[in-house]
């Protein structure tokens, strides 16, 4: 059954900017930081109602991240913006010691991740992101799939104490989830119920899921589709209720497979209960420039290649 | 207090630095003594910090960045009444809270450091939040001289002139020696004073092991209103015990039995 209406194409980025206007609004203790990228952040709006709650840092992103630590101390709640790649592997220390080991209420959220971002190429594409962030304690991952998702998951995490990665991007994508929707941190939301096959997809590959999902119906397999935006914590019990359902998966996001989305699965998976899974995800290889669209085929992060993983995920299953 | 107490309580501070230490086996013997009298005059006679306090938003705030000197700091926080002093005993032990770095698991710590360049930044944002607040806080943070070389603490004194943090007062544990060798040989810093004074701070230097002069230093904050103040104090590495003044292997090194005696009889001079 689909839970999910295409509304229009948005980029997940301006839902972080939405976000942040409204708890311009809402929460008087939210701070923004920036390192130059205002426009690619989509801060305008926030900086334009909220001038003395926006700071900028300069290209100078360890910096900017110890600033959030220490603004935390007065009960502020900053949230440390640049592209993903400057704002997590750039700065790693930065986050495990004064954020992650310190138990800051910071919010590292990072735009122009994976491939999507295009035409800059490989130094501003970053693919390990989401595994840098999932391996510190006590650190939150989010991953949204459309705007929507990305202005409720911004809303959310400022209302949550404790430091978070929220992970967006730049191209405009379809709008597909509820704009009234409540984001519940850690909780999977099911997109299409199957009996097939689970796809566990994050970001933007959920969109690529369903297209995925609705190539297999015609073949009369019956995916069932689920969007984990929080890698972690990871939504295990929804992961194991939906692989005891179908006996086999398929992971799918915009990273390495090496230490993403789909590791974490894996995990769940040989623990708890064995189902053969394949994965959807850059294979220990580093970007380049082109289209996203381009990039997506190259690599194969699309439709194409989740429905390939699908029937081969469901091969292993039936041998 | 005045300097003849802030002379004596310096001296008590060293005998226990060496006496933990001593007990540990473990510890940063050398940088604990040189910063010592620094950590006395802040906590003493400067900071508005108290375990009655520690947790109201007007209290100042005072962020190690050099971490591994925590020795020093556990000693004066533990004299200032925030843990009992004998929990010092399990200092570096298996299971023991008071490890070989800050940590906020400690009453009186105000943040985890160990890994250098952190501190700096951390400063620069709750002096900014104070800033904001208009709020009277001031913001403290003692630098190693080898940390200086981490990058980040230049961003951040562009940071803090930037955003005009009068509030902020950095100072430099200038002992010009580090773990490998002597800070001018590792990687330079001078001319200091002019490289800070083009980054927009207020310096001033003083002898960083003279508790008067620090007194004194400290008083004159801050050096220029609009400015971030910077005290490069010119201190010595393992200060007080004349065996290990100025001596590398005593960054990291710990005092037989018979040292032990012999540095504590050496403090009592």
């Amino acid at each position: 059954m689909k839970k999910y209406t295409f509304t229009e194409k948005k980029d997940t980025r301006s839902g972080f900017g939405a976000g942040m206007q409204v708890l311009g609004q809402t929460n008087p203790n939210v701070v923004a930081l920036c390192a130059d990228l205002i426009g690619s952040l989509k801060l305008d709006a926030f900086i334009k109602e909220n001038p003395e709650r926006f700071f900028q840092t300069g290209i100078a992103e360890a910096n900017m991240v110890g600033i959030a630590a220490g603004l935390t101390i007065g009960g502020k709640i900053p949230f440390a913006t640049t592209f993903a790649n400057f704002g997590t592997g750039r700065v790693y220390d930065q986050i495990r010691q004064s954020v992650a080991y310190s138990n800051k209420n910071v919010k590292i959220a990072c735009s122009h991740a994976g491939l999507t971002l295009g035409e800059d190429g490989a130094t501003h594409q970053i693919l390990e992101d989401i595994g840098l962030m999932k391996m510190l304690p006590g650190m939150t991952v989010i991953n949204p799939c459309d705007f929507n998702q990305t202005k409720a998951a911004t809303i959310a995490v400022a209302e949550y104490e404790g430091p978070v990665y929220l992970r967006f991007g730049r191209p405009v994508v379809p709008v597909f989830t509820p704009a009234d929707q409540k984001f519940e941190i850690g909780k999977a939301w099911m997109v299409n119920e199957g009996t097939d096959v689970s796809i566990f997809a994050t970001g933007h590959l959920v969109w690529e899921a369903i297209q995925a999902g609705e190539i297999l119906a015609e073949k009369g397999i019956n995916a069932e589709i689920i969007n984990i935006h929080t890698i972690k914590p990871l939504d295990v019990e929804a992961v194991l209720a939906s692989v005891k359902k179908t006996g086999c998966a398929v992971s799918a996001e915009e990273h390495q497979v090496n230490g993403g989305l789909g590791d974490s699965i894996a995990q769940v998976l040989v623990q708890h209960h064995y189902v053969p899974l394949e994965y959807v995800g850059v294979n220990d290889s580093f970007g380049e420039s082109g289209t996203p669209a381009q990039l997506m085929e190259k690599y194969g992060l699309n439709a194409a290649s989740i429905v390939e993983k699908a029937l081969k995920a469901i091969e292993r299953k039936n041998a | 207090m005045n300097i003849k107490e802030l002379e004596e309580k310096s001296k008590a501070y060293r005998k226990k630095i060496l006496k933990y230490i001593y007990n540990a086996k473990a510890g940063h013997t050398g940088g604990s003594l040189s910063i010592i009298d620094i950590l006395n005059v802040l906590y003493n006679k400067v900071l508005n910090v108290s375990p009655e306090n520690f947790n109201s938003p007007e209290k100042d705030i005072y962020i190690q960045s050099k971490g591994h000197c925590v020795e020093a700091l556990y000693v004066v926080l533990a004299d200032k009444g925030f843990f009992p002093e004998d929990d010092l005993l399990t200092l570096c032990q298996y299971q023991s809270p008071y490890i070989g770095h800050p940590t906020k698991k400690i009453k009186g710590m105000e943040q985890n450091t160990g890994g250098l360049g952190h501190g700096l930044s951390i400063c620069c944002g709750s002096a900014l939040a104070a800033k904001k607040d208009q709020s009277d806080v001031k913001v403290y943070t003692v630098l190693g001289d080898g940390e200086m070389a981490e990058g980040s603490n230049w961003e951040a004194f562009m940071f803090a002139a930037h955003y005009k943090l009068d509030n902020l007062c950095a100072i430099l544990d200038y002992n010009k020696l580090q773990i490998t060798a002597p800070n001018a040989d590792v990687m330079g810093l001078e001319p200091l004073d002019k490289k800070l004074e083009a980054f927009g701070w207020a310096v001033r230097h003083v002898d960083g092991n003279d508790v008067e002069s620090l007194v004194n230093t400290f008083d004159a904050l801050p050096f220029e209103a609009g400015k971030p103040s910077f005290i490069i104090a010119h201190t010595t590495k393992g200060k007080g015990v004349s065996y290990m003044e100025n001596v590398l292997k005593w960054h990291h090194g710990v005092p037989t039995a018979e040292q032990y005696e012999l540095a504590l009889a050496d403090i009592d001079g």
